[in-house]
């Protein structure tokens, strides 16, 4: 028989990204790898020097007679709407007219027929400003009376006023958490290229590609049908290139259109450190309540995020917080506030965790301030608060595929946690330089879309009559290996080998309307549209052979390489070939929605999750509590994506996900001084980790009996961000090593990121 | 006048346009058209243009790993420039680190991957049984936001444990690479592109008569700073001569140890690792590996920044430099070089030529350097003490810091509060207290001016800990890796 054995590449096999072997020898190409057609043009933006001002004189002239310069281009040159704002709110200028609001602001662009000649003669610009107040954290803003950037959520469930008078212990507190650099290897790019008529194709790194064709026709005031975005790959994202890639899209296209010749943006890594959006930083209040045994009974909690000047995505990004202010824990009564404030940033934007981050680490800072305050391990606390299924979330939907008692369990003992706590407590007491922590933390993140209308996506799938195979979808390839998970999704559909099949650049022509590839979704979403694509022509298969073979349909199996159809065993190209000449169509387009969530913003309640991921980490860390310094010894991770559609792609999202949130959490500082310039612009400043900071053991595993109680693709859970939370783990351990200078009763309650600098300080503060 | 020549993977490259400002970088994407080298910061920091430089040492054929993003197109004459697209296995199949890579999904984005592929094969030419440190060493100055190394360090184990070494590409090319790098002339190059004027001297007298005539010219060593005003600042850099070829000579005598500037940080890295075991570590967090094949002794002095990681171990040892102008030498120790922020004793047309270190005969040596991140991060603060004791009591005592002020400089208050007295706790203890009114640090992105201070008092109780025997450090970041 022909079906002993899946076909290579099939669902659920651990192979290579399809991409790898291109990797690995230099040939894969990015966006600034395409070749540049003759007469390309090289934009670069000139950027605001002050973070809050009006512009009272503009003077470009410079600029414009700089060796090689085309020309410039203001906002009167933009032929729509000077706006990039994907919440549509009109705030987001591509550039500034009037006012500037954050140091690092675009005013102008101006293209050379080198990207050399342009940079330099950006730097020639005169202008001057007549600075107004600025306002730079969430605090400040407020403090200022700034109006928010975006709308405030409130979550609300039994009376946590009360609930909090009556507890029996209650403590109140305030925790800072640092924003974060997306640092993706490649920066922002983006090329465009006129066509005929009002047609435009631009080449770009973007993560929503059908945002960056909407916002570049709207710019150039011409109908989507006349713009087509190519995206190849990315070389990272990270949410980064999510709506950010707007602005330089449509400056490169304004441009294009103007000069009728191909031009490019690349901003170097300082102006793309300097322009884009980051993490949120937020500053939090909570005001927590809880009994004897360390069991939660009321929860309350502002969240004060630094937005930047505009709203981007803050609002949404604000809400994940709230829905994640809870992690794994269930709050009897609770009230949850977001507060995303408008400040003389930078706008900050979607960043791997979309506020889910900021929002589960104050659910962990508060679970220490109860194990601390009643003497109790905090693994312990952790799991008396746990959700039991059908137990509410501050947003009304319940818990039902709680996996967490089962993770803890296994993660414990194969760690050896309990052992290993009770060494660490024993070697601090014996005090030395060297202090050591150890923390098991858990994540549960929601999975879906929060606003319904995006969890939608579409695929396309041609076969050709050679039997082989052309696959499109409307996600993007960032280096999560989604290309090769749709592509498995589709080698299982018909049986056959990966190689057969194609995996092609995600084009606006192919698919349209799509949502951007975020949210950990995109396996979830395209996976679904692409099987949906595949099982349409597979029944016309059905039909076809059921007719031409004379065979009952039902007897018609698909097996590796072939097609059964009672006796006979034809060769899938074979079959292709016929139904071809048969006039069978051999194209389809496929489409899926999310079923059963929704949402009701105005009343804080509704199923904005069609499923829970989990997983938890154990980390322990030394400390060198002279200097602050300190190494992650070791992790050990159990994480839960449901039934892998690819383990070996899936580990490594876990992996790559918990250093990049212990980065977060440690060597990752943005700081501006009290200009309002971001001083840490580049990696030479900006720290992630290196090899050298990972942990020497490091053990990740799949909870390989998990499947996704939901319909989900062949029973598989996002990925993408959950894991970013394990990260916590490695600030907790922290926390317990500088904890151990204290009475035993206080937390150290280090703000994040916790460089060397902030945990030294902290050591100091509890030794006096 | 004259032509640039150096090897190109398989091609023979012969320039004879080339300008100050011009990077290897941009001419390889830009000029011949291999991508597979990339731009991720153009500072030298994330390693994504790495690239192998092969050069005569000694008369040996050596590769190195450097960043083409910051490596002048100048400084490349008598070399082999080895890119990703030269690297095959036998066959023409994949070379092992890059089947290593695929097997253990150590890509994924994949940005980063041609410079990481470049950083281990240069590894694994070197060291066919690497520890894991020695694998942490070699990716120090490289970045990947996406995998977490986790794979990438078990490509680095399984790439070793394939070999092949004998049979690798450039092992069969090594016969002709040398003869080729050899014949290439040695006289002096004076390029241009327009008016950018990039100048290569014939020898180190050679650049010693057109630095006095041409005293305004930019010198480039090693780049690693210079590359920077060129890719970030845009700066005008013509005239520049170009010295990265020049004065290596380094000389080991039983009294001391001589480097000639142009001596880079791995070149230098065994012979101070043989004089000064304990430093090893401290010699490992300068820059990641390309930055200490480019960085230079004497570029790290020249430049007089307050943040350079030689001058305070150098100082704490009591090291003198050597100027020269034109044919004029004279001597001075280096804690003299130093006068100011951006201010040197220095000469116009007068270069650093020699560094002389003394050999620490009898005395207690440790040198320290605590920064955000632990490696391939600029210095927030060094810490370099030498300690010599008679009959109980402390008679020298040196001890410099960098990042606490404006030059690399010595703790006058804490090494008065030492001397004379007997080597206890209280001694350092006292130095400790005293070393926080000895500076007046500044609060910048690296770190604030009290967390300066504080470490800078605690750097010499850890060494007071760690001379009477107790574990006051990191053993993983006290590693010696090389």
């Amino acid at each position: 028989m022909k079906d002993d054995q899946a076909p290579r590449g099939s669902a659920h096999q651990p192979i290579a990204h399809d991409s790898a072997h291109k990797h690995v020898t230099g040939a894969a190409d990015y966006t600034d790898d395409l070749t540049e057609p003759v007469g390309t043009l090289h934009a670069c933006l000139g950027l605001s020097q002050i973070a809050h001002g009006r512009i009272t004189s503009l003077d470009l002239a410079p600029v414009r007679n700089a060796p090689g310069v085309v020309c410039v281009l203001t906002a009167s040159d933009i032929p729509g709407p000077n706006d990039v704002s994907p919440a549509g709110r009109g705030d987001d200028p591509i550039f500034a007219e009037d006012i500037v609001h954050f140091h690092g602001q675009p005013i102008f662009a101006v293209i050379a027929e080198s990207r050399d000649a342009a940079r330099r003669a950006a730097r020639l610009a005169e202008i001057e400003y007549e600075p107004l107040d600025i306002a730079l954290g969430p605090l400040d803003a407020r403090a200022a009376g700034r109006d928010y950037a975006a709308l405030p959520l409130t979550l609300r469930r039994g009376n946590a006023e009360t609930a909090l008078e009556t507890a029996p212990h209650r403590i109140k507190g305030r925790f800072a958490i640092g924003g974060q650099d997306h640092f993706y290897l490649e920066g922002q790019i983006a090329m465009a290229s006129p066509g005929e008529d009002d047609e435009m194709i631009v080449n770009v790194s973007t993560q929503h590609p059908s945002e960056v064709q909407h916002m570049v026709a709207h710019a150039l005031g011409c109908p989507s049908n006349a713009v087509v975005v190519n995206v190849r790959r990315m070389g990272g994202g990270f949410g980064g290139k999510e709506t950010q890639m707007n602005l330089f899209a449509c400056v490169a296209a304004i441009a294009a259109r103007r000069t009728g010749r191909t031009v490019k943006i690349r901003p170097d890594r300082d102006d793309d450190m300097t322009a884009t959006g980051k993490r949120h930083d937020f500053v939090v209040d909570y005001d927590l309540g809880f009994d004897d045994e360390g069991r939660i009974t009321a929860v309350s909690g502002d969240w004060y995020a630094r937005c930047g000047f505009s709203a981007d995505l803050s609002g949404a990004v604000c809400d994940r917080a709230l829905f994640h202010a809870d992690n794994a824990y269930f709050y009897p009564d609770v009230r949850l506030q977001s507060h995303p404030m408008r400040t003389n940033t930078v706008s900050n934007t979607a960043f791997r965790g979309f506020g889910g981050p900021q929002g589960v680490i104050v659910a962990e800072r508060m679970i220490e301030e109860i194990a601390y305050r009643l003497g109790l391990d905090p693994l312990e606390v952790r799991r008396r608060n746990l959700y039991r299924n059908g137990q509410l979330t501050p947003y009304h939907q319940p818990v039902e595929d709680q996996i967490l008692p089962r993770i803890f369990d296994e993660l414990e003992a194969s760690c050896d946690y309990a052992a290993r706590r009770e060494a660490i407590i024993a070697d601090n007491r014996r005090g030395g330089v060297i202090r050591r922590g150890i923390a098991l933390t858990p994540v549960k993140f929601g999975i879906s879309f929060t606003a319904t209308h995006f969890n939608q996506a579409g695929a396309l799938i041609h076969i050709y009559s050679d039997g082989s195979i052309r696959l499109n979808h409307g996600g993007t390839e960032m280096g999560q290996g989604l290309n090769t998970k749709v592509a498995q999704v589709v080698a299982e559909a018909f049986q056959c080998d990966i190689a057969r099949i194609k995996i092609t650049r995600t084009t606006t022509e192919k698919v349209p309307n799509t949502s951007a590839t975020a949210a950990s979704s995109g396996t979830d979403l395209n996976g679904m549209a692409a099987l949906d694509a595949a099982e349409q022509i597979k029944a016309r298969l059905v039909a076809f052979v059921a007719e031409h073979w004379q065979q009952d349909p039902a007897d018609i199996r698909f097996v590796p390489g072939f097609i059964i159809a009672g006796a006979h065993e034809i060769p899938f190209d074979e079959v292709v070939s016929k139904a071809i000449f048969a006039r069978v169509s051999m194209s389809a387009a496929g489409h899926y929605k999310t079923p059963k969530i929704h949402w009701d913003r105005e009343a804080g309640r509704g199923r904005p999750f069609y499923y829970f991921a989990y997983g938890a980490a154990c980390a322990e860390v030394s400390v060198d509590t002279l200097t602050g310094e300190y190494v992650i010894e070791r992790a050990d991770i159990l994480h839960d994506v449901g039934r892998s559609l690819n383990p070996a792609i899936d580990l490594g999202q876990i992996e790559g996900a918990f250093i990049q949130g212990a980065g977060w959490l440690t060597s990752e500082e943005l700081w501006w001084d009290d200009k309002g310039r971001l001083r840490t612009h580049a990696p030479s400043t900006y720290k992630i980790p290196l090899a050298s900071d990972r942990p020497r053991i490091f053990n990740t595993r799949l909870a390989e009996w998990s499947e996704c109680a939901e319909r989900t693709i062949k029973r598989s859970k996002a990925v993408g961000e959950p894991p970013f939370m394990l990260g916590i783990s490695v600030f907790e351990a922290l926390n317990m090593a500088v904890a151990s200078f204290g009475d035993g009763r206080s937390p150290a309650r280090l703000d994040a990121p916790a460089t060397p600098e902030r945990v030294l300080m902290a050591i100091e503060r509890l030794r006096r | 006048m004259g032509e640039l020549r150096f090897l190109l993977n398989d091609a023979e490259i012969a320039l004879s346009e080339v300008g100050s400002r011009d990077t290897l970088l941009d001419f390889l994407r830009l000029s011949r058209r291999l991508t597979g080298t990339k731009e991720g910061c153009a500072e030298g920091d994330c390693g994504a243009c790495t690239v192998l430089v092969g050069r005569l040492a000694g008369g040996e054929l050596l590769y190195e790993p450097v960043n083409a993003c910051i490596r002048p197109l100048a400084s490349c004459h008598a070399v082999h420039i080895v890119t990703i697209e030269h690297l095959r296995g036998d066959g023409g199949g994949l070379h092992p680190v890059q089947q290593a890579m695929v097997d253990h999904h150590a890509s994924q984005c994949g940005f980063c991957t041609p410079g990481i592929v470049m950083a281990l094969y240069a590894l694994w030419m070197r060291s066919p049984h690497p520890s894991d440190a020695q694998i942490e060493t070699a990716l120090q100055g490289n970045l990947c936001r996406c995998t977490g190394y986790e794979p990438i360090i078990r490509a680095a184990r399984a790439a070793a444990k394939a070999g092949g070494q004998d049979s690798d590409i450039l092992e069969a090319e090594r016969g002709r690479v040398s003869r080729f790098l050899r014949d290439v002339p040695r006289e002096r190059l004076d390029l241009r592109r327009g008016e950018d004027r990039a100048i290569i001297p014939a020898d180190a007298d050679d650049f010693a008569q057109i630095y006095a005539q041409t005293p305004g010219a930019t010198v480039v060593a090693g780049a690693t700073d210079v590359g920077l005003w060129v890719t970030k600042f845009l700066r005008d850099i013509s005239p520049a001569i170009f010295i990265n070829h020049l004065m290596k000579e380094i000389t080991e005598t039983d009294v001391e140890i001589r480097l000639g500037a142009g001596v880079t940080y791995a070149e230098a890295g065994p012979a101070m690792a043989r004089a000064l075991p304990q430093i090893a570590d401290y010699w490992l967090r300068i820059g990641g590996w390309q930055v200490r094949a480019m960085g230079t002794i004497g570029g790290n002095i020249a430049n007089g920044s307050p943040i350079g990681d030689s001058p305070p171990l150098l100082i704490a040892l009591g090291a003198r430099i050597v100027l020269r102008r034109g044919d004029e030498r004279r001597e001075i120790a280096l804690e003299d070089f130093f006068i100011e922020y951006g201010k040197q004793d220095r000469a116009e047309g007068e270069f650093v030529e020699e560094i002389i270190i003394p050999r620490p005969q009898d005395a207690q040596i440790a040198a320290y350097k605590v920064s955000k991140r632990a490696h391939s991060d600029i210095t927030s603060v060094a810490a370099c003490f030498l300690i010599r004791r008679e009959g109980g009591k402390i008679t020298e005592a040196r001890l410099a810091y960098g990042g606490m002020a404006g030059t690399p400089k010595r703790a006058a208050k804490a090494e008065a509060a030492l001397l004379g007295q007997s080597f206890t706790e209280a001694s350092f203890e006292a130095a400790a207290r005293a070393a926080s009114d000895d500076f007046d640090p500044m609060t910048d992105m690296r770190a604030s001016r009290e967390y300066r201070t504080a470490v800078a008092s605690n750097l010499l109780r850890r060494f007071w800990l760690e001379q009477s025997g107790e574990d006051a450090r990191l053993t993983r970041l006290a590693e010696d890796c090389t």
